[in-house]
Formats: structure tokens, C-alpha cells, sequence
């Protein structure tokens, strides 16, 4: 294990770690504010990275095709919120997580039946595709230093439409006491539906982004939802600050757990034994923590303030 | 007063079905083997009917323990055990214990927060099942010979095995009508009502709900132990979290206020199932809608179709 390796492994977490933000960033707006458990958000993900596969295909470019998709995820976000989501938020988490489960299912399948069962691949523009020397001599790719400035861009714009804004004032009013805005004649309708299409833009764009690295394929969605979920719950539902500072935990600990639990574990047992149980505890090493946060925080780490 | 013997015909009949099909459909194992798998899952989700529907504890992690129950005969058969007396008992004391663990630390939390942790829980015994390549991973296991019981029952026979899993589900609604209807039922269901209430009253609730959960935990396990037989392999996939989505929806989609709702609901969800990927290799594409559609507007599920409208004891 050499320093190189392990500011590799960090860079990686980290990189995972902005990934999941932009995914937890809407989940947590979301269920914040209109208190909706939703677990189609993994779908805009997988739409909003096929649309920038195809979109890609056309206009010969990458960075178009991003540019292009953003909007169409969000609109596709803002469809779904006016004909499926609004009539579930005054219904329990029961139905809602039913009712976005069937949503899952239809999107994976409308996908197959566009995009064809096989998956799609987002070339790079060659400008992208190499390394930098981050270190002398260590190299890291280029398009994964982009996704964490886009992350770390996206988390700093997010922070300044929160917390300055007047539009931010009115989320965060949302997020403590909904029924109260309405009272004081905030449209809310309108509100809902804006916040559930920017989270849908920011899913999709971590499909774009997570688009490149790993295939774009259907179901691509469903094993990151369920770690932006655990994200969110660590972080504390209806927090940003929260989501931000767990996903950049949950991204290095499930990275550095994959690459170096091994070399940990055979330092306390036998090597063949450390190489058995590494493998099994660092796929389970997030839940753990998840379970560990709740049993201490059963509210997360950073419930927001005045939430009832 | 009409209504109320549409239920009993509606059930009656059913189980009467389900007593004739093997000697009606002789030879046509295709449809032994849906109804097989109809009334195991018919058994997982009777389980959780218990916590879900009568204990409003919205588990999205029942999945579990019918991993639990399938790599139990899994495992065993894996080392060449194959004596049912063994297997069952360890596959209904495991179930019990991850329960009893799962349960002691997701009840600890309210609402979302629960379902989630339920999720995340089951999740983990996904991807433990994943990475351990000694019990085949990703791929699972298969099972060879399923559980001897020293010649009394050959599951290796699918009638017999079908009767098998029949008498077992018979068995499942009798203990839950009894166990609903019993003081502890009654807990249960008024914890559901007025949680506050009964702590008022002097009742122990979280005591009483983490029993409900493993109660739930080994029936599911039970179900679990017959789908391993059932379909003599295992893997993780029975352990996915999309598996636990699909038991709430046979719950609801039955009903989730009765006792035998849950039956109607799986063996309605594998009927469509079987009925519309015939129709269409795309049949997610309609029955996604459908249930979205199940969920707004025919909340009380099939239950509620025979009779008593509205949703379970609201």
C-alpha cells in the first residue's frame, strides 16, 4: 500500500461521495419539504443519464449533451410531479412508497423499450478522457476531478440558494413548518413542483455524470438510491448541510472500505480469513454505520431545526 | 348481511380451489408450480400483514427472512445435511434472531426513519449473500435434495410437496386469526390505533411490537424454508429490496385490514404476473400504472371488494 494508492482510493470516495450529494440533495428537499418518500428519484437518475447518452449521440458532444439534458430531466421530473406525485402528499409514507415503486417499474421497462434492453456508453471528448498529475507522479483521471468540482460547484450554489436567496428562505421555511407557508400566502403548489424539478435536474445530472464511468443501463438507478437513502436518513431528513456531510462520509467509507478493509482485517487475523470476511463486511460496512447512527441519533445527525 | 357471505363464499372457495388443483390440473405441473409459489408468498405476506397491517410497522426489509429461510436448506445442503428436522429448526431459530436483532434497532425509530432502516438492514444481508463467494454469490446456491423428513413427507414429490406448503398456509391463517383476535392481538392493533393510549394504559407497546416483528420474522422464515425447497436453489436476488416492495404490494393489494386479505393478494399479484408476461415481454410497463392505480384509488385492496369499504379498522 503506497500514499499514491491511498490518495487514489480517497479521491475515488470522494468523487462517490459528490455523486450520491447531487442524488440526496433533491431526495432530502423532497421529502423535507413535502414530506414524500420518493423512490423513483433513482429513475431520474437512469432517465437523465439515457437522455444525455442519446442527446450525446446527436450533438457529437459531451458537454451539449449535459447541457441539454439538464432541462429535459427536469421537465421530465416536473411531468411526473403533476400527474403521479402531487395527489400522494397528503397520503401516508405507505402509499407513497408503493406508488413510487410503481413508478420504477414503468420507467425501467419505458426505458428497455426505447433504449433497448442493452445499455448505452457516454463517450468522453478526448480533453476529458486522460489524466492530470494531481501529485508528482501520481495521475488521477481528468473527468473524475471534474465530477468532484461539478459536485463541490453544485453544493456551493445550492448552499447560496438556501441560505441567501428569498426562494431559499421560502425551502427552509417549508422544511419546518409547510401548512405555515401556506398560510402566509406562499403558492405552495408552485413551490413543490419547482423544488421536485430541480431535484430531478440534479439526479439526472449525477446519471450524467456516473454516465461515463459505469454504463448507462436500466435499473442503474436502484443500487444508488438505496445508498442516497442511506445518506439522507445519516444526514438527517430535510437537511442539505446533513446530506453533504454524509454522503462525503458514506462515498470514503464505502471506497476505502472496498480497497484497503483486507489489508486492515489481516493485521488482526489470519490472511486467508481477512480475505474471506473483507469483502462481506465492506459491502455491509454503510448499513452498519447507518444502523449505528440511528440506534445512537434515531433522528440523524443533523435533523433540521423545528421539524415536526 | 349478503356481503358478509360473499367474503365466506369468496374464501371458501379459494381454499377449496387451492385443496383441488393438483387433482383437477394432474399433469400440468406448470400450474402446480405458480400456485406452489403462490402460497408460499401467500404464507411471507400473511407475516407481514401482521406488522404491517395490524401493527402499522411499515417493514420495507421482509424480504430477509426469506433469504434466511431459503439459505438455511441452501447452506445445509451445501454440506451435504439434508435431515429437515435439522435444517427447519435452525432456519426458525435464525429467522427469530435477526428479527429479534433488526427489530430491536429499527424500532427504535418513527415513520420514515423505520422504513428505512428496514431497508437498509435487508440490503446488507443482500450484498453479504453477494459477496461471499463460498456460498456461490451473486449465483447463490443450488439446492439438490430437499429437506428429508426421515420418509414421513418426499418433497421431492410436487404434490406432495404442494400439500405440504397447502397445510402450512392453513395452518398460517388459523394461527394469525387466533393470534389477532387474542389479547395480544388486541395490543397490537390498538398500539396501531393510539400508541399513546396504550402506553397510558399501562401496556409495554414497544415490548409488545418487537415480539409482533419477530412472530412476522419466523413465519417469513418458515415461508422462506419452503420457497429454498420449492424451487431447490437460492440467492441473494430473493433478498433484493424490489422483493420486499413486492410483498407490501401483495399485502395491499389484498387488503390490508383482514385476516386471509393477504392470500387474495399474492396469489392476485402472481395471476397477473403470469398473465400479463404473457401478454408482453414489456408487462412492467402496465402493471407499474397499475399499481400506482391500486394505491390511489383501491386502497382497501380486494378485501374491501367483498364487502366492510374503507381500509382495514380505520
Amino acid at each position: 500500500m503506497t500514499w499514491a494508492l491511498l490518495l487514489e482510493q480517497f479521491l475515488n470516495g470522494f468523487q462517490l461521495g459528490v455523486l450520491l450529494f447531487l442524488l440526496a440533495a433533491g431526495l432530502t428537499l423532497v421529502f423535507g419539504i413535502m414530506d414524500l418518500v420518493n423512490l423513483a428519484h433513482g429513475s431520474l437518475y437512469m432517465v437523465g443519464a439515457f437522455i444525455c447518452a442519446t442527446l450525446t449521440e446527436l450533438t457529437g458532444s459531451f458537454g451539449w449533451g449535459v447541457l441539454l439534458a439538464l432541462p429535459a430531466t427536469m421537465a421530465v421530473g416536473v411531468i411526473v410531479e403533476m400527474t403521479a406525485l402531487r395527489t400522494l402528499y397528503a397520503r401516508d409514507h405507505l402509499d407513497q412508497v408503493l406508488a413510487t415503486f410503481g413508478l420504477i417499474l414503468f420507467f425501467n421497462e419505458l426505458t428497455r423499450i426505447v433504449w433497448g434492453p442493452e445499455g448505452m456508453v457516454i463517450p468522453l471528448p478526448a480533453w476529458l478522457d486522460g489524466n492530470v498529475e494531481i501529485l508528482p507522479g501520481v495521475h488521477y483521471p481528468t473527468f473524475r476531478m471534474l465530477i468532484i468540482a461539478v459536485g463541490l460547484g453544485v453544493a456551493a450554489a445550492l448552499y447560496v440558494l438556501v441560505v441567501k436567496t428569498r426562494t431559499g428562505m421560502l425551502i427552509r421555511a417549508g422544511a419546518s413548518n409547510r401548512a405555515m407557508i401556506g398560510a402566509l400566502g406562499v403558492n405552495i403548489k408552485t413551490l413543490f413542483t419547482a423544488i421536485f424539478g430541480l431535484g430531478a435536474a440534479l439526479a439526472g445530472l449525477a446519471g450524467m455524470m456516473a454516465g461515463p464511468i459505469i454504463e448507462v443501463s436500466t435499473g442503474m438507478g436502484e443500487e444508488i438510491l438505496i445508498l442516497a437513502f442511506v445518506v439522507i436518513v445519516i444526514g438527517g431528513i430535510g437537511s442539505i448541510r446533513g446530506a453533504f456531510i454524509a454522503a462525503l462520509i458514506v462515498g470514503l467509507i464505502d471506497t476505502m472500505g472496498r480497497s484497503f478493509l483486507d489489508v486492515l482485517l489481516s493485521a488482526a487475523m489470519s490472511a486467508s480469513a481477512a480475505e474471506t470476511a473483507a469483502p462481506a463486511l465492506s459491502a455491509m460496512l454503510v448499513y452498519i454505520l447507518m444502523a449505528t447512527v440511528l440506534f445512537f441519533r434515531p433522528q440523524g445527525l443533523f435533523p433540521p431545526h423545528g421539524r415536526q | 348481511m349478503m356481503r358478509f357471505n360473499l367474503r365466506i363464499v369468496c374464501t371458501a372457495s379459494l381454499v377449496l380451489a387451492l385443496a383441488l388443483f393438483p387433482v383437477i390440473l394432474e399433469g400440468q405441473s406448470f400450474y402446480i408450480g405458480v400456485l406452489s409459489r403462490a402460497m408460499i408468498l401467500s404464507i411471507a405476506a400473511l407475516s407481514l400483514n401482521l406488522i404491517l397491517g395490524y401493527g402499522n410497522m411499515i417493514s420495507f426489509g421482509h424480504a430477509a427472512y426469506i433469504g434466511i429461510g431459503a439459505y438455511t436448506v441452501g447452506i445445509f445442503a451445501y454440506y451435504e445435511i439434508y435431515d429437515g428436522f435439522i435444517q427447519w429448526p435452525v432456519g426458525l431459530a435464525v429467522s427469530a434472531a435477526v428479527a429479534l436483532i433488526f427489530g430491536a434497532i429499527s424500532l427504535r425509530t418513527k415513520g420514515v426513519y423505520f422504513i428505512m432502516i428496514t431497508l437498509a438492514l435487508t440490503q446488507m444481508l443482500y450484498f453479504l449473500g453477494v459477496s461471499v463467494d463460498e456460498y456461490g454469490a451473486d449465483d447463490g446456491l443450488v439446492i439438490d435434495i430437499r429437506s428429508e423428513f426421515g420418509g414421513y413427507v418426499d418433497l421431492e414429490n410436487r404434490v406432495t410437496l404442494y400439500y405440504t406448503i397447502f397445510v402450512i398456509l392453513l395452518a398460517t391463517i388459523a394461527g394469525m386469526h387466533r393470534l389477532i383476535n387474542s389479547r395480544f392481538g388486541m395490543v397490537i392493533r390498538g398500539s396501531r390505533s393510539n400508541e399513546a393510549r396504550m402506553r397510558a394504559l399501562g401496556y409495554p407497546v414497544d415490548r409488545y411490537k418487537l415480539t409482533a416483528f419477530v412472530i412476522a420474522g419466523v413465519i417469513c422464515g418458515l415461508a422462506g424454508l419452503l420457497l429454498g425447497n420449492y424451487t431447490n436453489f437460492v440467492n441473494p436476488d430473493m433478498m433484493h429490496w424490489t422483493r420486499s416492495g413486492e410483498l407490501i404490494f401483495m399485502v395491499v393489494l389484498g387488503g390490508m385490514g383482514s385476516v386471509f386479505g393477504p392470500v387474495f393478494g399474492a396469489i392476485a399479484f402472481l395471476l397477473l404476473e403470469e398473465f400479463l408476461s404473457d401478454l408482453t415481454v414489456h408487462w412492467q410497463i402496465i402493471f407499474g400504472p397499475f399499481l400506482i392505480l391500486v394505491v390511489l384509488f383501491a386502497r382497501g385492496g380486494i378485501d374491501s371488494l367483498l364487502g366492510r369499504g374503507g381500509r382495514g379498522h380505520d
